[in-house]
């Protein structure tokens, strides 16, 4: 400690320091407090109280028609699109590192910039008009095919590190590729589950909002926001408690992934 | 082992045979071709057609040469989504999110555990919440009646999201996104040697001469990743529509809301797809010049 931290300059520094963490935590914190309040508020209002605590709001939630399918929805799209990705991916990086194909290399590279130009946002018109002509309005597996499109580059490369590490011979590759479920999914499915993309899925909005039309087959995502924007007054009791249960997963794979390796960067690339 | 002395065997050691490679390879090609490529050569098709959702253009589309294009250019309603869209993404991104992530984990670099993990837990929350979820927690802070800002803020009766559209989704989108910059910034900043911050200490350099001359020459290169990233994503996040649907009366009509308004609601295919393709090649420039920065900084370690 050198005399400077005793000067008042020093003291002015460090209460301007406290003083801006705590405008910081309370900007990132406002919003959440809702979610942690009104899901056990008996009156739930839109503003941040507990006036008596109850778990009426997630018997409401159990009634509703569309809430708890919605969830199974998400699920079926986050499972099928982490499944095709993976599949389709681990396949194709191992024919693409066990035949020379001129140009691969380039042919990747081409893919993966493609995949982070031709977002669903940027891409919602031709996307829109594809599922239309080949028959995939409603239909989950056409929500699916759209994101496993985007997320089959970067898994393909994630691969090839591994398959072009394996020993080539047939024999010696038939012992890892003919082995065991355990070792297949020790090697191939769990490098390749990365939090962020399941993430993602769980989370998309847009791609769903445009090619489902159907409210049984619905998206959480989707279904949410048509709890608070279609019709009459919003029911907070409904909206609150499914808020926090389809956020639930979320939190607790974020837990885990610090837990386990710390929120740390990686280059993982969001949205 | 004899096998591998043949040539086919060194072109091919596992046997396979091309054929049954591009078998192999056939379903994530197709996946890829069908839902990623054609998508993007399809928009330059659609742009020039009068494609419609409903009615007799949507079953005879036909070619209307660069109308579309031309029109698109002279859309008042257009030059305005793409000014809203500047503000929006310079606005939240380039400026909030990443001065606020940097501020963060410049303070947060040798502060105490918990108070750290406390501010990272939230700000990492506010990014990996599903995007309907934060949405509604902004319309429920900022609502005209029952909000809790007006309640804090002594402003009751302040319809947040209609007075201010395009303040609300830019401080959303700073609170929504901050996290990247965040995480970025302080793995950047472990990579700045102390030894050269404590000799700037010891040379009576404040806290803004140490950032100038011992930080920013070493996190330049983040610096740079960091904005292209956060650009390509804010311009094109889909949120802010889920908070004031573009509105009201198109004061929040950025570019991804303005497509979906034009092509979705309105129907309006071809003109939608003459302003996709506006976005897609925006978005090229940003992936190849973040791209050429990736194979500069990898030349600059080789040598």
């Amino acid at each position: 400690m050198t005399m400077r931290d005793t000067t008042t300059g020093a003291v002015v520094t460090k209460i301007g320091r406290y003083t801006f963490l705590s405008v910081l935590l309370g900007f990132f914190a406002l919003p959440m407090l809702w979610l942690a309040s009104a899901p056990f508020n008996a009156h739930p209002t839109l503003n941040v109280s507990i006036s008596s605590f109850t778990l009426h709001n997630f018997s409401v939630l159990l009634k509703d028609p569309y809430a708890l399918p919605s969830l199974w929805n998400s699920l079926l799209l986050a499972g099928g699109t982490a499944l095709l990705t993976v599949g389709f991916a681990a396949a194709a990086a191992y024919a693409l590192s066990r035949v020379r194909v001129p140009g691969r290399d380039g042919i990747l590279y081409a893919l993966l910039l493609l995949s982070s130009i031709v977002t669903g946002t940027a891409a919602m018109v031709p996307l829109f008009q594809l599922a239309f002509k080949l028959h995939l309005i409603d239909s989950r597996l056409g929500v699916i095919l759209v994101f496993t499109g985007g997320l089959i580059p970067a898994a393909i490369f994630i691969l090839k590190d591994f398959t072009d590490s394996t020993p080539k011979s047939y024999e010696e590759s038939a012992r890892v590729f003919g082995a065991t479920p355990f070792q297949i999914i020790r090697h191939i499915v769990l490098p390749l589950i990365r939090p962020g993309p399941v993430v993602n899925v769980w989370g998309s909005f847009l791609i769903p909002y445009i090619l489902v039309r159907n409210p049984d087959k619905y998206p959480a995502a989707v279904v949410l926001y048509t709890f608070y924007t279609e019709g009459g007054q919003p029911n907070l009791a409904l909206i609150s408690a499914f808020s926090l249960l389809y956020s639930i997963p979320v939190i607790l794979l974020y837990l885990f992934v610090s837990h386990r390796y710390g929120f740390r960067f990686h280059g993982g690339i969001k949205r | 082992m004899a096998r591998a002395a043949s040539p086919a065997a060194a072109e091919d050691p596992a046997g396979l045979g091309r054929a049954r490679a591009a078998g192999i390879a056939a379903p994530a090609l197709l996946v890829v071709l069908a839902f990623l490529v054609f998508p993007a050569l399809w928009t330059l098709y659609l742009g020039t057609t009068n494609y419609r959702l409903t009615g007799f253009a949507a079953r005879h589309p036909h070619s209307v040469g660069t109308d579309n294009y031309t029109n698109v250019v002279k859309d008042p309603a257009f030059h305005h989504s793409l000014w809203l869209t500047f503000e929006y993404v310079l606005g939240s991104a380039v400026i909030g999110q990443a001065l606020l992530g940097f501020v963060i984990a410049w303070m947060l670099r040798d502060a105490a555990g918990w108070l750290k993990r406390l501010v990272e837990a939230l700000v990492l929350l506010a990014w990996i919440l599903p995007s309907s979820v934060v949405a509604f927690l902004w319309v429920a802070l900022l609502d005209r009646d029952a909000g809790t800002l007006n309640t804090l803020l002594h402003t009751p009766g302040t319809a947040w999201a209609i007075e201010h559209p395009m303040s609300t989704i830019i401080v959303f989108n700073i609170w929504r996104g901050t996290a990247f910059s965040m995480l970025l910034y302080s793995a950047a900043l472990t990579g700045v040697p102390p030894s050269q911050l404590a000799t700037a200490r010891m040379f009576g350099a404040n806290q803004w001469q140490q950032l100038r001359d011992v930080v920013f020459p070493h996190i330049r290169g983040h610096i740079l990743t960091n904005l292209l990233l956060i650009s390509l994503w804010t311009f094109n996040d889909f949120t802010p529509y889920q908070i004031t649907a573009g509105g009201p009366d198109d004061k929040s009509d950025i570019l991804p809301v303005y497509i979906y308004r034009t092509a979705l609601f309105d129907g309006q295919m071809g003109l939608g797809a003459a302003i996709s393709l506006l976005m897609l090649v925006i978005n090229l420039v940003v992936a190849l010049v973040y791209l050429r920065l990736l194979r500069e900084r990898r030349l600059e370690r080789v040598v």
